[in-house]
């Protein structure tokens, strides 16, 4: 089996290869002007003051950040369906999923960790059943 | 045994070893995908790290006192001509054009190391100001990610060098073809993760 897929992909796989890594004069120039854009806008809005709510520029910043990530895996690394048979996107898609589990449950653990730990929650919550 | 007499028979040693190697043709490619979304688990712990301790100022300055967007603004742009540059050498790689793909690879290089030069100067000037990564949690995570994102832009010039010297003396062959595309993908995440860097520790840590 490993040697008839081996020799399938030495024989067809290099041309498919060199395409599907390659990408093109387009893609790159067609890459650079949309993170050119998504980068601009953060910037204007932190230095230029451009914002109302730091709520909403930060949620923003964190929208377009996504953006311009998903421009620089499509324009510059050029993952799609069929580069390397799907295994790439696959590995990213975990790798994506596995991210948002680390990031959001860090988060969410330490700032639920911070809020317990205040004084005021302290005394409101904890004093009752233990010590008396 | 047997198989002594079968060896004696073709008067040929043995060999307990394989001649070729058993890889995938683009093996590498994937090979070297699956490492760049290891690095991405490094990247995700110091963001999480960020994340929790990036109001950590400990009385100290906080991160719109210490960080200057001046400079993040010329870092990033250094950072993001840089990426497309590289993806200009591969496609002059591409044509078979040796002189084109030096000439962008030297490009890409250059702008490279002055983004690594001007985030030492950065660093330096932080630490000379008494903002170094010992003053509060804030200033640990920002100096241990933004280092260590520097450090890989650094180890990605040193091996650009490398690969030039080695295209200018071999030119494209099979392993500097499969090596110069493993590198350009290193290159392209780099700037991906930067994305992260200026986006979340820089500007939404100047807003905190």
């Amino acid at each position: 089996m490993s040697q008839s897929s081996s020799s399938h992909n030495a024989a067809a796989g290099h041309g498919d290869g060199m395409q599907a890594h390659q990408g093109s004069l387009r893609s790159y120039l067609t890459g650079f002007v949309l993170a050119a854009i998504l980068t601009i806008i953060p910037f204007w809005l932190v230095m230029g003051h451009a914002f109302s709510s730091t709520k909403v520029a930060t949620f923003v910043i964190l929208a377009l950040a996504v953006v311009q990530i998903f421009v620089h895996v499509i324009y510059f690394l050029h993952l799609d369906f069929r580069s390397e048979g799907g295994w790439n996107l696959m590995a990213f898609v975990f790798t994506a999923v596995m991210l948002v589990v680390v990031l959001g449950a860090s988060v969410w653990v330490m700032f639920t960790e911070n809020a317990l730990m205040m004084p005021a929650q302290m005394n409101s919550t904890m004093s009752v059943p233990i010590s008396r | 045994m047997n198989t002594t007499a079968v060896d004696i028979a073709s008067n040929q040693p043995r060999e307990y070893f394989c001649r070729t190697e058993p890889q995938a043709h683009n093996g590498s490619l994937l090979g070297f995908w699956f490492y760049l979304m290891n690095d991405c688990f490094i990247f995700s712990a110091l963001f999480a790290c960020v994340a929790v301790f990036g109001t950590s100022f400990a009385g100290g300055p906080t991160a719109a006192e210490v960080l200057d967007l001046n400079g993040l603004a010329v870092n990033t742009a250094l950072l993001l001509v840089s990426s497309v540059t590289f993806g200009f050498a591969m496609l002059a790689m591409a044509r078979q054009d040796k002189r084109g793909t030096l000439t962008w690879l030297a490009v890409s290089g250059v702008l490279a190391a002055v983004f690594v030069g001007l985030e030492i100067h950065e660093f330096v000037g932080m630490i000379a100001e008494g903002a170094g990564p010992e003053r509060s949690a804030f200033l640990s995570t920002f100096f241990t990610l933004v280092g260590t994102h520097g450090l890989h832009v650094t180890l990605g010039v040193l091996w650009l060098i490398v690969l030039f010297t080695q295209v200018v003396r071999f030119g494209f062959t099979e392993a500097n073809v499969r090596r110069l595309r493993c590198l350009s993908m290193f290159w392209h995440f780099l700037d991906l993760v930067w994305v992260g860097v200026f986006s979340y520790v820089y500007l939404i840590g100047v807003l905190r």
